[in-house]
Order: C-alpha cells, then structure tokens, then sequence
C-alpha cells in the first residue's frame, strides 16, 4: 500500500463508542442505499422512504404488525446471541423455528383435548423441547465427533422442513382441507390472545420481554454466562481456568434451540393459527443478522429485531405500493449486516496518519 | 434393470456433480489460502442468475458463462474487501454474503422465473463444462502441490505471519484465491441454470453452496478428493429422482432429505479424527490477518 494513504492501525483496547455507533452507522447506511435505489428506479426518495419505512406503521393496526414481525426474530436473536458470545456458531435458528412448530403444533393438534386448561403452556414447552431437541443434534456431533456445528446446523433446517412437508403432505393433512399442505386449525382456546383488539401482535411479545430480561440476567449476572463468554472471547483462558467448552457448546445451542423453537411454536399458534409447509420467511437466518446488529446485547437484539421487522415490513409495502418485489428485504439484510461489520473495523482499528519525516 | 438405463444413472450422476465440482475445488483454493467464505451459496445463486440472464438473451452459452463467472468473482471480491482488507469476521461476512446474493438473486431474477433455458450441445454424453469441471481438479492439484504459486498460497494458509516476514505479499495471495473461488463457484452456478436443471427459480441452489462447503472438509483439502464426494452426492441426487422408478417405498421428502444428512455423515466422519483435521486443515483458516508493517 502506497505510504501517503493512511492505513489500518490496531486500537490497544477496542473503542467502546465505535461499538455502540457502528449499528447506527449501519442503519444510516441502509436508509442511505434506500434512498439511492429510489432515486434508480425513478421513485421519489422521500415518499419512497416514506412507503417503505413510515406508512407501514402509521396506525395502529401497523403496529400490531411490526410487533408481530420482531417478536419471532427477536426470541431466535435472543438465544443467537447467546451463543455467538460462547463462540457457538448456530445458524440453524429456522430449522430449529420447524421442529419447535412441529412438536408444539403435534401437542396442539392431537393432545390438546385431554390436557383440558394444560394445553396451551404444554404446547408451548413443546414446542421449546422441539427446538432444543433440533439444536442437541449439532451439539453433540460438536462435542462428541468435533463436528462444526455451523454446517450441521444449517443442513438440519432443510432437513426439518421436509420433515414438515411430508406431515403436512401425509399423516397430519387436514382431511377436509381440499388437498392443501396444511393441518386443520388449532381450537380456538390454544391461539395465543391478542395484545389488543383490531391487530394481529400477541401475547408472544411479553414472552419476549421475559426472554430479554433472562438473558441480560444470564449474560450480565451469572457464573454460567461468564464462564460461556471467556470460552468465546479467550478460548486459551477459558481452558486453563477448566471452564468445560462442551458445556458451553450445550449450553448455547440447548438455550438458541429452545428460544427459535418457542418462535416457532408461537407463530403457528398465533397468526397462522395452523401447521403449513412454510411457516417462516427466513426469521431464523434474519435474525443471525439482528443478533449481529444488536451487538449481543439483550436490549440491542431487542432494538435491531425492531429495525429488522420494519424492513420486512418496508419489504411488503414497497411491493404493494411501489410494485418492487419483496425479496428486496433480502437484499437489504445482507447490506446491513455487510454496513455493521465494515463499520465494525473501527471498533478495533484506527486510522493511520501517514508517517511524516521526524528528525532523527 | 438394463445396461443402457445404468449408463444413464451414471452419465446423470456426473452432470448433477459438476456445479459441486466448481464450487468445491474454488472454494477449496479460498480455504488453502486461509479464507473461510461461507457465501459460496450466495456466489452460485448470483452466477446461476447471471449466467441464466445473459444466455436468454444472448443466445450464448459461452457468455451466459463468463457473465456467471464474473458474477461470482464480483461478489468474492466484495467478500475480500471485507474480509482482508477491513478484516471483518469471516464467518458472519460469508452469512451475509450468501444472503445478500439468496435477496439479490431472488429481486433480479423475478421477470425469468419460470422460463425455460437454453441446452448445451453435447460430446460423448457430456457437455464441454463437465470436461472443465474435470479438468479443474488435476489442474488445481497441480498447481497447489507442484508450482511456486501453489507453494505460496499453502504458506499463506498455513501462517501468513511467516510468509509476511519472508517478504510475501499475503493480500494478493488471498485477493486471488478468493477470487479465483468465486469465479468457480459463478461457474458451477451457471452450470446449475443452464445445463442440469435449465431454468430459474428462486433458490435454485437449495443448498449445493453449503454442500460444497462440506465437500472440501471431506476432501481433507485435497483436490481429487473433491472429485470422489462430488460424485458420490451427484449419484444421491438422482437416486433421489429415480428412487420411484426404481420402486423404493420410501417418501419423496424423505429421498430429499438423503444429500442433508449425508453431507452430515461425511462430516462426522471426517471430523472425529482430529489427528486428520490438524494434519490437513490449513492452520490459519478463518483466522484474520493484518500486518503491522
């Protein structure tokens, strides 16, 4: 590199300032390149901004639905974002969605009647035992064959939806569904109550706020989220102070298991309100990037589940209103998680001033 | 089961194993060089994208390739910029790569879905990129094991320190075997668009990328090893098409589930000897690299 251009320069200790504004850095960005694509496709920048960031929740109804959106990205983010400090790279959250939707959406279907008032917390368990039952298989290939979990992980979620197709295609059809892949409707006493009349959140949301407040106490308070963090920060350490890796393998992939699979049962009890082939657009790997862009944090997952569930939702506007295809939120994920890292370089690293001559 | 109907099954077998072929040896020169990119998914969606677009219109395979290849050299070098140059984490950089091209792909190629492509004209049953695919692997070998070039991006893989010290351009090296992965990857994407399954939908890919990914630890990262998984998945992937005309009672969801799991045996069985990993795995792969001066 020529030496009249500044260079990379490692901080001495990684700059606590960069790290809180490299995800508002990264939102700047994103509504920046928004803004750019607009003005290509020769929409007006601002009401474009408009459609895809505003209108979406300007009534309360809106709302409802930004909720609805960040609730299962921010349980799965939640549970991520535990492990990716233990270093436990999960990125099988959507597979992990499935199962806990197969096993609560089984309990709903077929247990349901004898469990009487029970149902509705022991399908939720269920679904919470789906998830972690999903995410076990990559923690033992990890820990017992020293397999990595991340391409483990990722091929169980194509696995879990073909086990969910061929249910939804076989034994659990609804015989009176005309044909479609689907079950029946769970009764009405098993979908989760609303949060408010004339919108669609549910109670999921607190379930949420519950998850958060655990994991801040997990990760902020106890011996087992400190131990699970040296593990990931200062693996060498980690060992010599005998903190176990395959406890924290477990640990961080039973805990992201059981948070996605609870995501999962929570939407076909919520708003889907039955089992269907695809019961997810993606919020398993989305909310690789929330826990990303919510820096690991509990509150930070929170916020950026937040962002994230505006984007999807910009995503169907801008398909209804401006006839741009909803993929354009895919698009705009993997720009912000491409924003928050490259901003991220400056978390740890400064600029470089080129030398000047100094006397000598 | 006839003589010709078994020639069949093979000659099938090769085509659905060439887009691994690519992948799997371009990413395995990434991976020899110490570059962990887990966006080989997202490169071969764009390319198949790419390649699909271009040939529709053109009429040329040939164009629909180089449009495929420079698809997948462009979104590696993006990768590069990233990874190298501001030295983001390796792993959460090649999830958002793959993303970033599953979204891209998917917005792009909205107006081709659904169309039929164009065929490729064939040589002894096999068309010319399953030949390149073939040729890749020796080549590859050759030039990691027996030229100076190789050498260099072995050493850069094993500790870029050292060879940083000796005087050795460590980014360059890096620069072009991220590349050189991306181009295949855009390669077997196109392969994938234009000649196994002519057409596009969205996700054509269906996880081939990740495939790839588990092929080269299979390998222990030796090309020729690539070549064996390849085939032994392409041979899954049309059992799977042919499990009913062979008579198998076994569900259509789960003959789909077969190259998941196995792509999950192999890895197990791959992994659980740690004398083989730590003989074979590049010693630096994934880890970042800046020099100080």
């Amino acid at each position: 590199m020529p030496d009249w251009l500044p260079a990379l320069e490692r901080r001495p200790a990684p700059s606590s300032v960069m790290r809180m504004a490299a995800p508002l850095l990264a939102a700047l960005a994103i509504t920046l390149t928004a803004l750019l694509a607009f003005a290509a496709l020769d929409l007006s920048p601002w009401s474009g901004l408009y459609t895809f960031f505003i209108s979406p929740i300007a009534s309360a109804y809106g709302v409802g639905e930004w909720l609805l959106k960040a609730t299962p990205l921010a349980l799965c983010a939640l549970g991520l974002s535990i492990a990716f400090r233990a270093n436990v790279w999960n990125i099988g959250a959507e597979g992990q969605s499935t199962a806990g939707a197969i096993t609560g959406g089984g309990v709903a279907l077929y247990l349901a009647p004898q469990l009487g008032g029970a149902g509705v917390p022991v399908m939720l368990f269920a679904g919470i035992a789906g998830g972690m039952l999903w995410a076990a298989i990559p923690a033992w290939l990890r820990t017992r064959f020293n397999t990595s979990e991340i391409l483990t992980s990722l091929m169980l979620v194509y696995v879990a939806q073909l086990l969910l197709a061929w249910l939804m295609h076989g034994h659990w059809q609804d015989p009176q569904g005309f044909n479609y892949p689907q079950s029946r409707a769970f009764d009405d006493a098993l979908i989760l109550p609303l949060l408010a009349d004339g919108q669609r959140a549910t109670s999921a949301v607190w379930m949420t706020a519950l998850l958060a407040l655990a994991t801040w106490v997990l990760v902020r308070w106890s011996y087992a989220g400190y131990r699970m963090w040296v593990g990931g920060e200062a693996p060498a350490a980690a060992r010599y102070a005998g903190f176990s890796e395959a406890r924290s393998v477990w640990l961080g992939m039973l805990i992201s298991g059981g948070a996605a699979g609870l995501a999962g049962i929570a939407e076909v009890a919520g708003p889907i309100g039955r089992l269907q082939t695809s019961i997810s657009p993606g919020y398993g790997f989305a909310a690789i990037i929330v826990a990303f862009v919510g820096r690991l944090h509990p509150l930070g997952v929170v916020l950026a589940a937040l962002l994230m569930s505006l984007l999807y939702l910009g995503g169907e506007a801008a398909q209804l209103e401006l006839g741009l295809p909803a993929a354009v939120t895919g698009i705009f994920q993997g720009l912000l998680l491409f924003y928050l890292l490259a901003a991220d370089v400056f978390t740890h690293y400064r600029l470089r001033r080129p030398p000047v001559a100094r006397p000598a | 089961m006839s003589g010709s109907y078994v020639i069949a099954l093979i000659s099938a077998t090769v085509i659905a194993a060439t887009p691994l072929v690519f992948a799997a040896v371009g990413e395995l020169v990434a991976e020899r060089a110490g570059v962990l990119n887990l966006g080989v998914e997202g490169m071969m969606l764009v390319g198949a994208l790419a390649a699909f677009i271009v040939s529709t219109h053109s009429g040329s395979l040939l164009l629909g390739f180089a449009a495929g290849a420079g698809a997948g050299l462009a979104l590696a070098l993006l990768f590069a910029l990233l990874t190298l140059t501001l030295q983001t984490n390796q792993v959460a950089t090649g999830l958002a790569l793959t993303l970033f091209g599953s979204g891209l792909s998917a917005v792009l190629g909205r107006p081709y879905a659904g169309h039929p492509g164009a065929t490729m004209p064939v040589l002894f049953h096999f068309d010319a990129a399953v030949y390149l695919a073939l040729a890749m692997v020796p080549f590859t070998a050759w030039v990691l094991n027996r030229t100076r070039v190789g050498l260099l991006i072995r050493a850069v893989g094993e500790s870029p320190q050292t060879a940083h010290a000796l005087g050795k351009a460590v980014q360059s090296l890096r620069y072009g075997a991220v590349g050189f992965g991306g181009l295949l990857s855009g390669l077997g994407g196109a392969y994938l668009s234009m000649a196994v399954t002519p057409m596009w939908v969205e996700g054509l890919t269906a996880g081939r990328g990740w495939i790839a990914l588990a092929l080269v630890v299979f390998s222990i990262w030796k090309p020729w090893r690539v070549l064996l998984g390849a085939w032994l998945f392409g041979g899954m992937t049309v059992l799977q098409l042919h499990a009913q005309a062979l008579g198998l009672p076994v569900p259509g969801e789960f003959m789909s589930m077969l190259p998941y799991l196995a792509t999950i045996l192999v890895l197990v069985l791959i992994c659980r000897n740690p004398r083989l990993l730590r003989l074979n795995q590049p010693a630096s792969l994934g880890r970042p690299f800046h020099a100080e001066h």
